[in-house]
């Protein structure tokens, strides 16, 4: 059993991961359901009474719990992933993204999950912890909602169904992301 | 108890990303900066297996478990809606480095304030709610 802890404690690869990603897509169609995470956000506001103030969250959400437990599932994921899973916190990043990462000022590349400068309590109360966490989070929300799913919805469920408006959404992704990127994050990081 | 089963898929969905690193800000910047391709891998593995997956249960119109027909929605055809949400979403997503999935996960990672960019997630969906109908879509 210790071996078998240690052996799925290493970093799984790509081609262990993007399988298992499409079999819980799977699994989700086969439960009647569809596969899109971002969903959540939206039964939240429901759940916290925002239909009262706005039409788009006046839905039944109880029809969505299944949805909410998934997402816990996610946080429990974490959880044993974290506990059990993980003799160290390291990624394996390329050396060229270490190199660009030093050079915009972040302190060992790679050594946990997040960069722990910027995901810190304190650091929401810096600019660029503010922007990071706050405005990224809300842009998360605002345009996920409006695109009509995100990464899961989107990039895994839409592409697989071959569904166009999904690769439209997937390229604003990209366009979103690369800018940032390349033109925000290094004006952020040297804030 | 049915909803058992999305806590047990949920959790094989969180280990896995985790393990696979795709919840580290950093692969998500990788990715954008196209220096790995441990991203591009697994989306796009995953998206190969659910092209076919998803062809046999069209084709042989397999049923859900529960014996109902299963219905897979086309969604409505607009540029604008998909390409304006999909930038704004990519700009919260190249910047905090997690989408929806990926916050959840990282909350049971122990990365507390990831509390605040999903209650600014929330904020953001609900004024999209409230803006709905002055956007184009």
């Amino acid at each position: 059993m210790s071996e078998i802890i240690a052996f799925i404690s290493q970093p799984w690869p790509w081609y262990v991961a993007g399988p298992i990603i499409s079999l819980v897509m799977v699994s989700l169609i086969l439960f009647g359901n569809t596969f899109g995470i971002s969903s959540n956000l939206r039964t939240m506001c429901s759940i916290v009474g925002g239909g009262r103030s706005c039409e788009f969250f006046d839905f039944n959400w109880k029809n969505q719990i299944w949805n909410l437990v998934f997402a816990l599932g996610l946080v429990l994921g974490g959880v044993i992933a974290h506990s059990y899973l993980s003799p160290n916190t390291a990624v394996n990043l390329s050396v060229s993204t270490i190199e660009d990462l030093k050079a915009l000022g972040i302190d060992q590349p790679g050594a946990h999950l997040v960069p722990m400068e910027v995901f810190s309590w304190e650091s929401l109360f810096t600019l660029k912890g503010f922007i990071i966490l706050v405005v990224g989070g809300f842009l998360i929300g605002f345009g996920t909602r409006y695109a009509g799913g995100c990464t899961s919805g989107h990039a895994i469920s839409g592409l697989s169904d071959l569904q166009l408006p999904s690769l439209i959404a997937v390229i604003g992704f990209f366009i979103g992301g690369l800018f940032v990127t390349y033109l925000v994050l290094p004006h952020l990081y040297s804030l | 108890m049915k909803l058992f089963r999305y806590l047990f898929i949920g959790a094989i969905f969180g280990i896995t990303l985790a393990k696979a690193e795709v919840i580290s800000w950093y692969r998500i910047y990788e990715m954008f900066k196209f220096q790995s391709f441990h991203m591009y891998g697994v989306i796009g593995s995953a998206v190969v297996i659910g092209v076919i997956a998803i062809q046999i249960i069209k084709r042989y119109k397999v049923k859900s478990v529960d014996g109902k027909p299963i219905h897979i929605h086309p969604k409505q055809f607009s540029i604008p809606r998909y390409l304006i949400g999909g930038i704004i979403f990519g700009l919260g997503w190249a910047l905090t480095g997690a989408c929806p999935g990926p916050m959840f996960i990282l909350l049971g990672n122990g990365v507390g304030v990831i509390l605040v960019v999903i209650a600014a997630a929330v904020l953001g969906t609900y004024v999209y709610g409230l803006l709905r109908n002055k956007l184009p879509h």
